[in-house]
């Protein structure tokens, strides 16, 4: 049976301010256990929100961002709910009425670029965490009340994504747009950037209609990667359950309550109570365990949770005006997307190159525009950057700001390697000296002696003195190994210290032997 | 010397005739004979409060400048945070619990030189209106044994009407300043949603809740107000907004002036002898020169069903943070954690918090959230609309804060209805977020004393109290004292 995979992303992203949402204590991470809280984020009796304007700011310049509808008024809501890791037992979050909705993000995949709608972001605070002693027969739980109160943008996709590797790119693409506009630090290991992903199937029937399995919910998902395997191990899970209990009969399609989802009809199903009687099959969550590389799918919930949601009343709603709103716009910059687009358009890069830069951030797609301008040849410019630059970087650990050759150098190597013709080893070895030594490609070139050799008399003399040294390649060659050619070329290239125009001594060289 | 006003007792520091510590000294004397009688009082550190009384005295004669309420006693509502002192909140959950900070009020009262006497009793968490659902006491009125002070401030009113203190603050979510002083005899004062910083103040209903004086005249209490009120931006809520000189315009009489007098006051329930009073009121402002007009608060009559929505829903969240985990009252036995919360609620709090809780997480559940909660929302909008077409006809409305005058002890703990009938006049103050002024005017037959509530728009507080005061020199009502 043929399936489309349908995935929603629930993103949560730690913002960075200095202080918390709603009080002064600071949002260091890996600060001693409770050490950043104060009576306000502990919940103490009598103490009262209020709020971050700077975690609101960042807030909207992420949405804005993200292409999102900002609401002119907005207001905080309480999500009610008991939990040791959240002292009030409430949650500060916002419920009908998000300062930010309707959305979209571009992810590109190795099918092309896509846009994936975005249904709302809203700001929220964050929970604490809570620790679990089992050491020495103890079984205590310990609550650290640091992350309590720590800004959190949550961010909801339209169940738009159809495959695993989609899924990947989304959160790709707002860890970079988030990153490049200083909103988050989007690191998943220290929990600034946490996904929950929703997933189900619509199996094909052959009256054109689909079933929908249950839905889903993957959590703890700690990393980019473990989301994209999660989901398809989520999918092939789900796939294989449905058979099954359709065969077993536990599971039956649900005809009386046909559903539409975009443009087609989806039934969902039921599953076959001890009585007889069919019930519908709830959403349930899951939990993947990376270790083991399997989603645990925990009970289901017979009903969805009510978190009594209603107006706080400890702080007042937010207007957001225009004046704002356009000062963010223009200090946001260019986004990634728009960057993308750009490099294609101006610089006649690939898409696949435009997307290995723009991907690397602004800083770097920076360094490529001052050495692609500067060597007037912006291909060129883009193969060093991706195939040298990128990995001296990743060998050093580097990020771009820190790069040791200035661009301006590199476009300076990059032109002069096309004015002599030097060759790619040799440009290579400037390269490296000119990190090493920080000289100029000029100092360097002059240094090494690397003086091309570009009179064509001299080189035919050496490519005649090649072949009658060579007799052995010469008769291979004759006999139809192209190849043999190599080795001549190489005696060329050794004489001159690979100073040599290589297509030069590639044309003399079939000239000459054309006459053996 | 018990029975000097605040002013007074200032004026006499100034010119000499009394020190800080003979008037703590006094206050204190006064506490320890009435209290057994009365049982105003959960907390006094008589160390501590003659402390404070002798370090302002130092600094009076080195010649420091001193602040407006210096040497002043206070008596602070037991739901008001005092850095280092329990604060229980009238609850068995709090009994242990000690703030780190100051309540805003009590920080403005510090600055202010005021010596903070003690911590009152009241409703736990403020819920009820006769004091006696503290967990700790009964506190019992002045003017009667027998009888309740009114609540939930309850002891902060009969503290100041059996002379413990001369001022102290309550705190009114849907009544509580006003009808305990109606039933105590004094004046209390309810100021305008957001006049005063709720920091500090352990939250019953948030969007209802606000802090205010008790005295024994609207002077008083004026100057009081002007301690308390301005912006704090640690409350949100709190509009930054001027506070007045309340105590400097007291005396000017507000000519013409308006007074909306609403049928809805004046209705089935209300007890003939008080009715009779009110009504000599307005007859005092008449001669004043006064114009009374009828008005309508047509939506009037939902207001108590309308407040036992807003309020107890937002005391359900308010209140679940007291789970045994990070403070208060956890339980001994409990096996795991779901049950450690159930046994440290169940255990901590009382019959009608439990109550509140109930119908307040019941109003906002899913399925009911729109036939109620959100229905009171669009009910208080009502209100308040009412309030707004009123203001614009009137300086201010006129009415008895209470239906009957002090109920005895014991007779509505049964009947929660009939016990929230008891705020009927006050609640829509709160639901729209309004100023309200109880002033005594009268005293039954029984003896016991009458209140006038006096209404003004909101932020109108100086010209509310102007117009309590143009009575109040008219009439020697709050100059009686109880003979506890």
């Amino acid at each position: 049976m043929s399936h489309r995979i349908i995935i929603g992303l629930e993103v949560h992203v730690q913002l960075l301010t200095k202080t918390k949402l709603f009080c002064g204590c600071s949002t260091q991470f890996g600060l001693p256990p409770n050490s950043a809280t104060c009576p306000v984020c502990c919940g103490m009796p009598g103490t009262l929100p209020v709020m971050n304007r700077q975690a609101f700011r960042l807030s909207i310049e992420a949405a804005v961002a993200l292409n999102c509808t900002i609401a002119p008024f907005t207001k905080w809501d309480r999500k009610n709910y008991f939990y040791p890791d959240l002292p009030k037992n409430y949650q500060i979050s916002q419920y009908d009425l998000p300062f930010s909705s309707n959305g979209s993000l571009e992810i590109e995949t190795s099918a092309g670029s896509r846009t994936i709608g975005i249904i709302r972001a809203h700001l929220e605070e964050d929970a604490g965490k809570m620790l679990h002693d089992e050491n020495a027969g103890r079984n205590d739980s310990l609550v650290d009340l640091n992350r309590t109160g720590t800004p959190l943008l949550e961010i909801v996709s339209q169940p738009e994504m159809e495959t695993a590797e989609e899924a990947k790119a989304y959160l790709e693409a707002i860890r970079l747009l988030l990153r490049e506009i200083g909103v988050s630090d989007c690191e998943m290991q220290e929990g600034s950037l946490r996904c929950d992903a929703n997933v189900n199937l619509h199996v094909a029937q052959p009256d054109g209609s689909f079933v929908a399995t249950p839905i889903i919910e993957v959590k703890n998902l700690n990393t980019i990667r473990g989301v994209e395997r999660a989901l398809n191990y989520e999918v092939d899970r789900q796939a294989a359950e449905l058979e099954r209990n359709l065969e077993s009969g536990y599971w039956q399609i649900d005809t009386s309550r046909p559903g539409k989802f975009r443009d087609y009809n989806i039934v969902p199903i039921a599953e076959r109570r001890a009585d007889g009687t069919l019930r519908p099959v709830s959403k349930a969550t899951a939990g993947w365990d990376e270790r083991i590389g399997r989603t645990e799918v925990q009970r289901r919930k017979e009903e969805a949770s009510d978190y009594r949601y209603f107006p706080e009343p400890d702080l007042v709603p937010v207007t957001v005006d225009e004046t704002l709103l356009a000062q963010i716009r223009q200090e946001l910059g260019e986004l990634p997307a728009a960057q993308n687009a750009r490099l294609q358009s101006q610089y006649g890069l690939t898409a696949y190159d435009a997307g290995v830069l723009s991907r690397q951030g602004r800083a770097f797609v920076a360094y490529f525009e001052i050495v692609a301008n500067r060597c007037g040849d912006a291909k060129e410019a883009c193969n060093w950057i991706i195939n040298d630059l990128l990995s001296t970087l990743n060998e050093r650990k580097l990020d771009i700001k820190l790069c040791p050759l200035p661009a301006e150098s590199l476009g300076d190597l990059i032109r002069e390697i096309k004015a002599i013709g030097l060759n790619k080893q040799r440009a290579r070895e400037v390269y490296a000296d000119m990190i090493d030594t920080g000289e100029s490609v000029k100092q360097v070139i002059d240094r090494k002696g690397f003086k091309p050799v570009t009179d064509d008399n001299q080189l035919l003399e050496l490519v005649r003195k090649a072949i009658a040294a060579n007799s052995k390649a010469v008769a291979d060659f004759k006999k139809g190994k192209t190849k043999a050619a190599d080795a001549i070329k190489g005696f060329v290239m050794r004489e001159t210290k690979g100073m040599a125009n290589t297509e030069t001594v590639q044309r003399l060289l079939l000239e000459e032997l054309a006459k053996v | 010397m018990l029975n000097l006003t605040a002013t007074e007792l200032l004026q006499k520091q100034a010119a000499g005739d009394l020190t800080a510590e003979t008037i703590a000294l006094a206050y204190l004397q006064r506490l320890r004979e009435t209290e057994p009688r009365v049982q105003a009082f959960l907390t006094v550190d008589d160390a501590d409060v003659l402390a404070q009384a002798k370090a302002i005295d130092a600094r009076r004669r080195r010649g420091e400048p001193l602040g407006r309420l210096a040497g002043v006693p206070v008596a602070l509502k037991d739901v008001l945070c005092v850095k280092g002192q329990r604060t229980t909140c009238g609850s068995k959950i709090l009994r242990n619990f000690v703030p780190p900070y100051d309540a805003h009020v009590v920080t403005q009262l510090r600055a202010a030189d005021a010596v903070l006497i003690g911590k009152t009793n009241c409703d736990e968490f403020a819920m009820g209106s006769s004091t006696e659902n503290s967990a700790y006491q009964i506190t019992h009125n002045p003017w009667g044994h027998e009888r309740t002070p009114g609540g939930s401030s309850g002891g902060s009113a009969a503290a100041v009407a059996a002379g413990q203190a001369p001022l102290s603050l309550g705190t009114d979510t849907g009544g509580s300043i006003r009808q305990p002083a109606s039933f105590c005899g004094i004046v209390g004062l309810k100021p305008t949603y957001g006049r005063v910083s709720r920091f500090g103040l352990v939250a019953y209903g948030s969007s209802l809740d606000q802090i205010g004086p008790f005295a024994h005249d609207t002077r008083d209490a004026a100057l009081l107000l002007e301690v308390i009120a301005g912006h704090d931006p640690r409350d949100s809520t709190c509009v930054n907004q001027t506070v007045p000189e309340y105590t400097r315009m007291l005396d000017q009489k507000l000519a013409p002036l308006t007074i909306g007098v609403a049928n809805e006051y004046f209705g089935e329930g209300l007890d003939p002898e008080i009715e009779q009073f009110v009504r000599d009121a307005l007859k005092v402002y008449e001669r004043l020169g006064a114009t009374i007009k009828p008005i309508a608060l047509p939506h009037s009559p939902y207001s108590i069903a309308t407040y036992y929505l807003v309020a107890t829903a937002e005391a359900s969240g308010n209140l679940a943070r007291y789970d045994g985990v990070h403070f208060g009252h956890r339980a001994e036995t409990f096996t795991g954690l779901i049950d450690m919360m159930k046994k440290s609620r169940g255990e901590g709090f009382g019959t009608e918090v439990k109550r509140r809780i109930m119908l307040g997480t019941y109003a906002l559940s899913s399925g009911y959230i729109d036939a109620y909660y959100l229905k009171a929302l669009k009910v208080r909008r009502l209100i308040r609309q009412d309030f707004d077409r009123a203001f614009a006809d009137c300086d201010v409305i006129v009415g008895p804060t209470s239906p009957t005058a002090a109920f005895k002890i014991g007779e509505k703990v049964s009947d929660p209805l009939a016990m929230y009938l008891s705020d009927i006049y006050t609640i829509s103050a709160n639901l729209a977020g309004i100023p309200g002024i109880s002033v005594p005017c009268g005293f039954t037959k029984a003896g016991l004393p009458i209140g006038l509530q006096i209404l003004a728009a909101p932020f109108a507080e100086e010209k509310m109290l102007r117009v309590a005061h143009m009575y109040e020199r008219e009439t020697a009502w709050h100059t009686r004292r109880a003979g506890v």
